[in-house]
């Protein structure tokens, strides 16, 4: 547990509006180690998406560094960050972003397709993904036929598919009800567990904070508070 | 680009009806354009089959003052020629005349050829066969303007070679059927020899046909001109018309590459979340942009293969039956037929495909450019305007 694997160090995020200049992450001192079930909670603005496609690789910050797996972020090139989030990052979105015209399995099977594995080598990791998630028998239907609780546990299995050693999850459980919430979340604790996956939420979600074991707190784009707290158990 | 085609297939099949609708216009296009071309082509074909075996043969040798296109060249323009050097040629004199059906007067062309020729598919047989003093052959238009039908006695009127006029009664010995107005409207076909002896032309011809064997060696008089030559201004009139015809298939072209064009543009605008998924899952930009260049393209080879569902048995049906346009090429100095036949090479098939294909990849990628610059963040939240 004690490889750093998230580092930001004086990380700056600004957005122009208008003829100005509008700050969502300002002087932002980072680091997660390996294994760590953690949360950026606060309210809406606060920057916590911003923090999470930054270390996602999807965007760059506009002063400061942020180091994912030994990556500096702002000197990848589009090619070396989609390299970086092929392998080693998987993503669970609020609203699951499932690709409509693919099954169930394809949409998981998608990631490794990307790394160009094998046939034989997807249905093996597809079928284990979705029995992480207890989808094994759903992976012929279409997003369209899945409960919301259903699709963001297909979200998660194309997460975890490729084993990547960082999940990026913003409010996962946003569009939930308690009990899919409680369950979505129990499945990636058990997966954290048993995979020592790097999990890292952004969320205002307090049913999801109770499964955290680490929760930074931004208001207005800034660290207010960083703690430990006592993790739910499954 | 084996994941771009991998991926486009599976987004276009997963789009069922509206990729089924896209191809079915692009086919359409596709279908139209084919056909088109091969009723051209099927016209060239026919029309050179059709001048050759009435007219042309395999060239004509012209004496140096005829000019097919100066009528006043027609009394002087004969010569005589060596035997020695009539192998393989079929000799043609013509002279003016006046034909008398009816009490009214028409200006002709008396025609005199070898009744025994086999070279030509006029019917100069019926020649030979008629019992007639002196019998004529005549086509089809000139039977109808002339309003005379086989067996008719007609006067007709000549001037010989010193200019002084003779006049005697000819019999309509057989009446032929072409599609080439050249050898049909205002003429009579007869013996070269009687028409020799009528005009006091003894040996002299105006043009000789050539047959397949014949080697034009320079005669001092007389000029050679070939198939192509011949051929010349109904291959321009048909050059006139693919190029006419161009114009229809590149509207139903523009109109089928919009259909993809404006697909493409909603898709891309409607699709920013599924990129910014793509994005987030590990393809670079550029794999997405091939994604969808690679969707667009594939509209052609559904279309392609759409097309063949439907087009296949129509075109054959067509090419079969041949089509008629209730229009005769010859009252337009053009030779048509009444029914044409679309001819489909190879290679319009392959050219077409190719061109449908070509363009509906470029148009596919016109807006698909737009991906790589796209901010994957906003693609995610479907906020790219």
């Amino acid at each position: 547990m004690s490889e750093k694997i998230i580092v930001t160090e004086n990380l700056v995020k600004r957005f122009p509006v208008g003829d100005g200049e509008f700050t969502a992450l300002n002087d932002i001192n980072l680091s997660f180690k390996k294994g760590e079930f953690s949360g950026i909670v606060g309210p809406s603005g606060s920057g916590k998406t911003t923090l999470l496609n930054i270390l996602g690789s999807l965007d760059s910050p506009t002063d400061g560094t942020a180091t994912v797996m030994g990556h500096r972020i702002s000197s990848l090139s589009h090619k070396e960050a989609a390299q970086l989030r092929n392998m080693h990052i998987g993503f669970i979105f609020q609203v699951y972003n499932l690709l409509p015209v693919y099954t169930v399995f394809e949409n998981v099977e998608f990631a490794l397709i990307l790394q160009n594995r094998s046939t034989t080598e997807r249905k093996k990791a597809v079928m284990e993904a979705l029995e992480w998630v207890g989808l094994e028998n759903m992976a012929n239907k279409k997003p369209a036929k899945l409960s919301g609780g259903e699709g963001q546990r297909v979200a998660i299995a194309r997460a975890m598919v490729k084993r990547p050693e960082l999940v990026l999850a913003d409010e996962p459980t946003a569009n939930l009800d308690a009990k899919n919430a409680h369950a979505i979340l129990q499945t990636m604790k058990k997966l954290n567990e048993e995979l020592k996956t790097t999990f890292l939420f952004s969320t205002h979600d307090e049913k999801v904070m109770a499964y955290m074991n680490r929760l930074v707190h931004l208001e207005d784009g800034k660290v207010v508070k960083d703690e430990y707290v006592e993790t739910k158990t499954i | 680009m084996k994941l771009a085609f991998h991926l486009a297939y599976k987004n276009l099949m997963g789009a069922g009806l509206r990729t089924w609708l896209n191809a079915g216009v692009l086919s359409f296009a596709f279908i139209v354009i084919i056909f088109y071309n091969g009723l051209i082509d099927g016209w060239n074909q026919q029309a050179k089959i059709d001048g050759i075996n009435w007219e042309y043969g395999h060239g004509h040798l012209l004496n140096d003052k005829y000019d097919a296109y100066d009528a006043f060249s027609i009394s002087d323009g004969h010569g005589a020629l060596a035997d020695s050097k009539q192998e393989n040629l079929t000799p043609v004199l013509i002279q003016q005349g006046n034909l008398y059906p009816s009490g009214r007067m028409i200006s002709i062309r008396i025609k005199g050829i070898d009744p025994n020729q086999e070279l030509l598919h006029l019917p100069t047989h019926l020649l030979n066969e008629s019992n007639a003093q002196i019998p004529v052959i005549i086509g089809k238009r000139m039977a109808e303007s002339a309003k005379v039908k086989t067996g008719d006695d007609l006067l007709l009127r000549w001037r010989d070679k010193n200019g002084t006029y003779d006049a005697t009664t000819v019999t309509i010995a057989g009446i032929f059927e072409t599609n080439v107005p050249f050898v049909d409207g205002g003429q009579i076909w007869m013996s070269i020899d009687k028409l020799r002896e009528m005009t006091l032309l003894k040996n002299r011809t105006t043009y000789f046909v050539a047959n397949e064997h014949y080697e034009y060696a320079d005669v001092p008089g007389w000029r050679f001109e070939n198939q192509k030559y011949l051929m010349r201004e109904q291959t321009k009139l048909i050059n006139a018309k693919r190029v006419g015809g161009s114009i229809l298939y590149i509207v139903l072209m523009t109109l089928g590459l919009l259909v993809i064009f404006d697909t493409q543009v909603l898709s891309i605008f409607r699709r920013q979340k599924e990129i910014g998924t793509y994005i987030a899952l590990g393809m670079t930009r550029w794999q997405v942009v091939r994604m969808f260049t690679a969707e667009g393209g594939m509209y052609s080879v559904f279309a392609t293969v759409l097309g063949a569902v439907y087009g296949i048995p129509i075109l054959w049906y067509l090419s079969k039956i041949g089509i008629s346009f209730g229009a005769d090429g010859g009252e337009m100095g053009i030779i048509m037929a009444e029914r044409m036949y679309p001819v489909y090479g190879i290679g319009l098939v392959l050219g077409t495909i190719l061109v449908v294909v070509l363009s509906a990849t470029i148009v596919s990628f016109l807006p698909a450019r737009k991906i790589a610059r796209m901010n994957p963040v906003e693609a995610l939240k479907g906020k790219v305007s």
